[in-house]
């Protein structure tokens, strides 16, 4: 729908780091981090910001490998729950007084321990680029998760090992018992690792990254060792993975084998998707929307993930550009001032797509009641209501609007197709020859 | 004689069982530009494959300025100083054509891996990389992603990325083709220009191009190196009229 364009590729590069556009970007980001659990200051709104940093820092060294990089892991919690796990030993031996590391620290060793896995995994899996990365990559993470259930000892089996995060002396007078002063360790090292996988995009390597992931062959014959680049870059990449380790294990107290498994592999290519791979901020905008629709759509539906898995493959398919995409494409439009002319197409394609969702989660639910019973989350208290009698209007409402939905959708989408390219093609034709 | 750039010795290549590249035996003088021309399927491709390492030679040698580069990869190659373009357009589309340029450039600056440097702060990559885009014309384009170049455009981005990290011999597999005469003839020129003083070799199928341009034309067919000598000697090679260039040249050109 809106990739017009194909997915963009790098900041510009002649802007300078201290532009104001860089710089409201970069300070709304702080202030956000910073505001955030003031604003939502509930303990479950404080669990969610706190997993949502780790999540993005995780998803953000994901698209290194898939945005920056073009390589499709399967894999990637490997080095965000191995790092998870020496993190929560280094908590175990400090408690035990073996060894001296304050807990704000903690992340770096789970950085470390992911990296040092990278290095050792990432030798083998960046032999290959493309499919074969992605199979390699799919295999070592099958290969760590069994591991992890072979060697209780370490992995600690069903239960997982668990430690307590205020150990030893208060670091700043913190000790980092309450929830509000891990979210904000947590905020701290997501702009601190957001800020250095940036500056990483920007040097040398990074560039040289792109220029792989779109043309292996050509980077070759500009002189670069494409298997070099995609190491190095992954062992950056899981650098990062296994500071988002550290860190979700210092705000779980808990980890567990699943946290190595495929499950969380695959939650980084959703989210990050989703987010939209072209653009630095979108894994974090993915997050964002992953991270709440996994912790809070499941308080209210069973169906959760299937409505995420829906969402994701709706992307695929009509916005591959990912929601940044979306959204840079048209303030594309709305800065040549012509957003008025989609804007009510937008609109009913928008109100379609809404009567479409209402319609599909009316059946969704109603399938889910009839298999599991009435007696799950919130939705359920709709289904609650359910009688024998209104069981049969529920069904026929649903179908109905999925259709009407449907239909209104097909034609609202042609509509809309056709004036957002004819203004696409406006745009151009008003630039001055050399921007187009 | 000038030291050579290039030299093929009895280079064989086969694909399975079947011998593409059959005892190829060539050498480019340094500084020389040669076209390197033939029928269809004679292999010239494949030969320039063999010279920039796309792939390995089965038997015989190739020497880049008197060294074997035989069965070394690509990019140690291009490390040697050789470069080349290819015949279907291989940029890098997501990428600005500056970018496409400044990545080209960094390698021979010895930036290679470095992330420790900022790309902005590195004015020696960006002062090359602006030459060669004002020498290929293409500074009004500077910021467009080069995947939605026009074609003419995007093969002198093509040309551009081969030249820029400074190699001296270069490459050039059917720089012209499908382009219009006009923009065939501001080819012609772009490539004049940028391989001052450097060796060049290409492959060309339009005449013109090839008369206009090489100091030497080698006639491959078969696999084989048949000629290789001035145009006018070449035109007038019995060998090459009769194996390649075909009869109705022949008529015209008077014996």
């Amino acid at each position: 729908m809106a990739a017009v364009l194909p997915c963009g590729a790098v900041a510009d590069d002649d802007e300078s780091a201290l532009s104001p556009r860089r710089l409201l970007a970069w300070g709304g980001f702080a202030a956000v981090l910073l505001v955030a659990p003031l604003i939502f200051s509930s303990n479950a709104a404080l669990a969610y910001l706190s997993t949502l940093g780790t999540v993005m820092i995780f998803c953000l060294s994901y698209n290194m490998l898939l945005g920056q990089g073009g390589m499709l892991s399967f894999g990637h919690a490997v080095y965000s729950g191995l790092g998870a796990y020496f993190a929560i030993h280094t908590v175990l031996w400090a408690t035990r007084g073996s060894l001296p590391i304050p807990l704000v620290l903690i992340p770096l060793v789970g950085g470390i321990a992911g990296m040092a896995f990278g290095i050792l995994f990432g030798y083998v899996t960046t032999k290959k680029a493309g499919t074969a990365f992605s199979m390699i990559t799919m295999g070592i993470g099958e290969l760590v998760h069994a591991f992890a259930d072979m060697f209780p000892g370490f992995f600690g089996g069903d239960i997982g090992v668990s430690a307590n995060r205020s150990y030893g002396t208060p670091f700043l007078g913190l000790n980092f018992g309450p929830q509000l002063q891990v979210y904000y360790m947590i905020a701290v090292w997501v702009m601190l690792c957001t800020t250095l996988m940036y500056a990483f995009a920007q040097t040398p390597l990074g560039r040289i990254s792109n220029a792989v992931r779109d043309n292996p062959e050509r980077a070759e014959f500009i002189g670069f060792d494409t298997r070099r680049v995609r190491y190095l870059v992954l062992i950056f990449s899981t650098f990062f993975a296994g500071v988002s380790g550290g860190l979700s294990a210092i705000n779980f107290e808990i980890v567990s084998t699943e946290s190595v498994g495929i499950m969380r592999s695959g939650d980084a290519l959703l989210y990050t998707f989703i987010g939209g791979i072209g653009a630095f901020a979108g894994p974090i905008v993915g997050a964002v929307i992953g991270t709440f629709l996994t912790m809070k759509l499941s308080d209210y539906t069973m169906a959760w993930q299937l409505y995420l898995g829906a969402v994701f493959i709706l992307f695929v398919i009509f916005a591959p550009a990912g929601l940044t995409g979306v959204v840079e494409a048209n303030w594309r439009v709305m800065r040549s001032g012509l957003f008025g002319r989609v804007l009510p197409r937008w609109l009913a394609v928008l109100a379609a797509m809404a009567v479409m969702l209402f319609g599909t989660v009316i059946l969704v639910e109603l399938c889910y009641a009839q298999v599991f019973g009435a007696q799950k989350a919130a939705v359920a208290q709709f289904q609650a209501s359910l009688t024998p009698g209104t069981l049969a209007a529920w069904w026929s409402a649903g179908g109905a609007l999925l259709l009407a939905g449907g239909l209104w959708l097909w034609k609202g989408r042609k509509a809309f197709r056709e004036e957002w390219e004819r203004v696409n093609a406006e745009i151009v034709a008003a630039r001055p020859e050399g921007n187009r | 004689m000038r030291p050579l750039a290039v030299e093929l010795r009895e280079v064989h290549k086969s694909f399975g069982k079947t011998p593409i590249i059959r005892g190829a035996r060539l050498q480019v003088p340094q500084g020389e530009r040669f076209a390197m021309i033939g029928p269809n399927g004679a292999g010239k491709t494949t030969l320039f494959n063999l010279i920039s390492g796309r792939f390995g030679p089965t038997s015989g040698d190739i020497l880049l300025k008197g060294e074997s580069i035989a069965g070394l990869k690509s990019f140690e190659i291009n490390r040697r100083g050789l470069a080349r373009s290819f015949q279907i357009t291989n940029i890098f589309p997501r990428l600005s054509v500056f970018e496409n340029l400044r990545c080209a450039v960094l390698w021979s600056l010895g930036y290679r891996y470095s992330f420790w440097n900022r790309l902005r702060g590195l004015k020696d990559a960006r002062e090359r990389a602006e030459a060669v885009l004002e020498q290929t014309g293409l500074t009004p384009r500077r910021g467009t992603l080069a995947g939605l170049l026009p074609y003419a455009e995007q093969r002198a981005l093509e040309i551009g990325i081969t030249v820029a990290g400074g190699a001296d011999v270069i490459l050039l597999d059917e720089p012209t083709a499908g382009m219009s005469r006009s923009e065939s003839d501001a080819a012609v020129e772009l490539i004049r220009k940028v391989t001052t003083g450097k060796t060049l070799l290409m492959v060309e199928h339009d005449m013109g191009v090839v008369f206009g341009l090489a100091d030497k034309i080698a006639v491959v067919v078969y696999g084989e190196v048949i000629a290789c000598d001035t145009p006018a000697n070449v035109r007038n090679d019995p060998a090459v009229q009769a194996a390649y260039l075909g009869s109705h040249v022949a008529k015209r050109v008077p014996a």
